[in-house]
């Protein structure tokens, strides 16, 4: 099914702090956009799918969603999978318009946990509290502390990913924090749960996106000339939590990315623009050697000396991902993606004709990738 | 309420369980124990109330060396709960017991120099009352 499906369009709100804004609210003002830029009504949408807002799971709020839009969709729900699941959602409804169970999909993700409760980012770890075990950088700090300890990943290495996702946030006029930082200022940077860094770690943001999902054939038919191909996508579930997983320094995005590589027929060597999930710096590092842009264990040179910048070898979060644009985890890396295989980012990486997109959850617990094509 | 019994109260106690009540009275006795699958042999923290590997819900409590290697740790910097506000920085490790379970635990003792795979013995400490497996660099 490669390239049956396509991302007819994307939507999204502004990031950061926007107070007295509902999920529901910031969700259907996504998809209001992303109906208006595939310039299409919302009665031709019949399957509306949502992750849940991680700052305040609710019991139907799928439903919930589609009554305040005033839809009864074929197929509707919300999919719970950390930060994986808006990438898994988008990979369903393609598999279920290939087979016809539904015709116009729409994927979107709000939350406010900037203005409202940061509490889901800061919480214990199961019965670990007596230790102190506490928030979501820790989980990932034991990661990268065993990535450099057995590969001799350095504070640097790391370093250079939040170096590039700044400069490449700096110049988003929609991202929330557009402040570049050299390696030095890195340095300087805090200890939040050492070896990360406050520099390492993503924003906590409000705000939502949205994105419109038809047959490749539906949307030659309604005219519509931006339309994005997906060429291939793949999830892997690691699950272990941190401290049971046998093998601290792989994850099950190995799965996720050979699984949307074999259906796109690409490999590495062919993607010309990526966007990776950043929650931490090490986040990344971790997933590109997953995927096999470097092997395992080498990631950090690998991003090292202005590979991942926007004029390196492979641009990395173009829009300043989840450490520059928006802390939302993981729909604006696929709006960002489709910029790029429209030619019509921000910064633009030239002759872009595929875009990788990663999405994960949890402490890696969950990975979903998509490989994107250029639109036709 | 007194500062001290404030300070008490915050503790963040683990939440003992049907599943997980023997773990913590073994502590409290002196004794870390894991659980091993009388059907496969599996074993496996923290407590369940089935293996992991076959599914089945017959899991015995067996007591572990005590011995250990350090998987990975990291330092705290900043306190995501008051109770811990006082003693950032402060660590918090992965360790392997020889038994091949793993658990989260403080490391204790000599903790300047640390490296994954580092030799490391239990030190069961009392907390607000609550008996936890430490670690100590062995």
């Amino acid at each position: 099914m490669r390239g049956n499906v396509v991302i007819a369009g994307i939507g999204q709100t502004a990031f950061g702090k926007l107070p007295g804004r509902s999920t529901i609210s910031l969700n259907i003002e996504a998809c209001r956009k992303a109906l208006a830029d595939a310039r299409i009504e919302k009665d031709m949408v019949d399957a509306l799918v949502v992750k849940p807002p991680t700052s305040d799971p609710v019991f139907m709020y799928g439903q919930t969603l589609a009554e305040a839009m005033g839809m009864q969709p074929r197929i509707g729900g919300a999919w719970d999978q950390g930060g994986a699941a808006n990438i898994s959602l988008i990979s369903f409804m393609a598999m279920a318009i290939e087979h016809r169970q539904c015709e116009v999909a729409l994927v979107c993700y709000a939350d406010n946990p900037r203005t409202g409760s940061r509490h889901a980012y800061e919480k214990a770890w199961g019965s670990d509290a007596a230790f102190g075990w506490f928030g979501v950088p820790a989980g990932y700090a034991m990661l990268a502390r065993r990535h450099m300890d057995e590969f001799g990943t350095t504070g640097d290495e790391l370093g250079a990913i939040a170096v590039a996702a700044r400069r490449h946030g700096a110049a988003n006029p929609s991202a929330q924090l557009r402040k570049p930082i050299t390696l030095e200022q890195y340095r300087d940077s805090p200890w939040v749960v050492e070896p990360l860094r406050r520099d390492d770690c993503c924003l906590v943001s409000d705000g939502a996106a949205a994105v419109v999902l038809m047959s490749a054939e539906r949307a030659r038919s309604l005219g519509i000339d931006h339309a994005v191909p997906i060429l291939g996508f793949g999830q892997g579930q690691s699950s272990w939590d941190v401290a049971q997983r046998a093998d601290l320094t792989r994850t099950c995005a190995e799965v996720s990315g050979a699984t949307a590589f074999a259906m796109a027929g690409l490999s590495p060597r062919d993607i010309d623009v990526a966007q990776i999930y950043d929650c931490f710096t090490i986040t990344v590092l971790m997933t590109l050697e997953a995927y096999g842009f470097a092997p395992h264990g080498r990631g950090g040179a690998f991003c090292a000396a202005g590979r991942l910048e926007i004029d390196g070898e492979l641009p990395l979060n173009t829009a300043g991902g989840l450490l520059s644009e928006s802390g939302m985890p993981g729909l604006q890396l696929v709006t960002e993606g489709v910029r790029q295989m429209r030619g019509s980012a921000n910064l633009q990486v030239r002759n872009a004709r595929t875009c990788i997109v990663s999405n994960q959850g949890g402490i890696m617990h969950t990975h979903s990738t998509l490989i994107l094509g250029q639109a036709q | 309420m007194s500062g001290s019994a404030l300070q008490h109260d915050d503790f963040p106690a683990p939440q003992r369980s049907a599943v997980s009540d023997a773990y913590w009275q073994a502590l409290h006795d002196g004794r870390l124990v894991y659980q091993r699958c009388r059907s496969c042999s599996n074993a496996w923290l923290p407590p369940r109330s089935e293996c992991p590997r076959c599914l089945l819900p017959d899991p015995a409590w067996q007591e572990a060396s005590g011995n250990g290697r350090l998987v990975s740790w990291v330092v705290y910097h900043h306190a995501y709960h008051p109770y811990f506000a006082a003693r950032i920085p402060y660590n918090v490790a992965v360790v392997e017991l020889a038994e091949r379970t793993r658990l989260v635990t403080n490391l204790v003792g000599a903790t300047r120099s640390l490296a994954i795979g580092m030799a490391v013995a239990l030190v069961i400490e009392r907390e607000a009352g609550v008996a936890l497996p430490r670690f100590a660099p062995a």
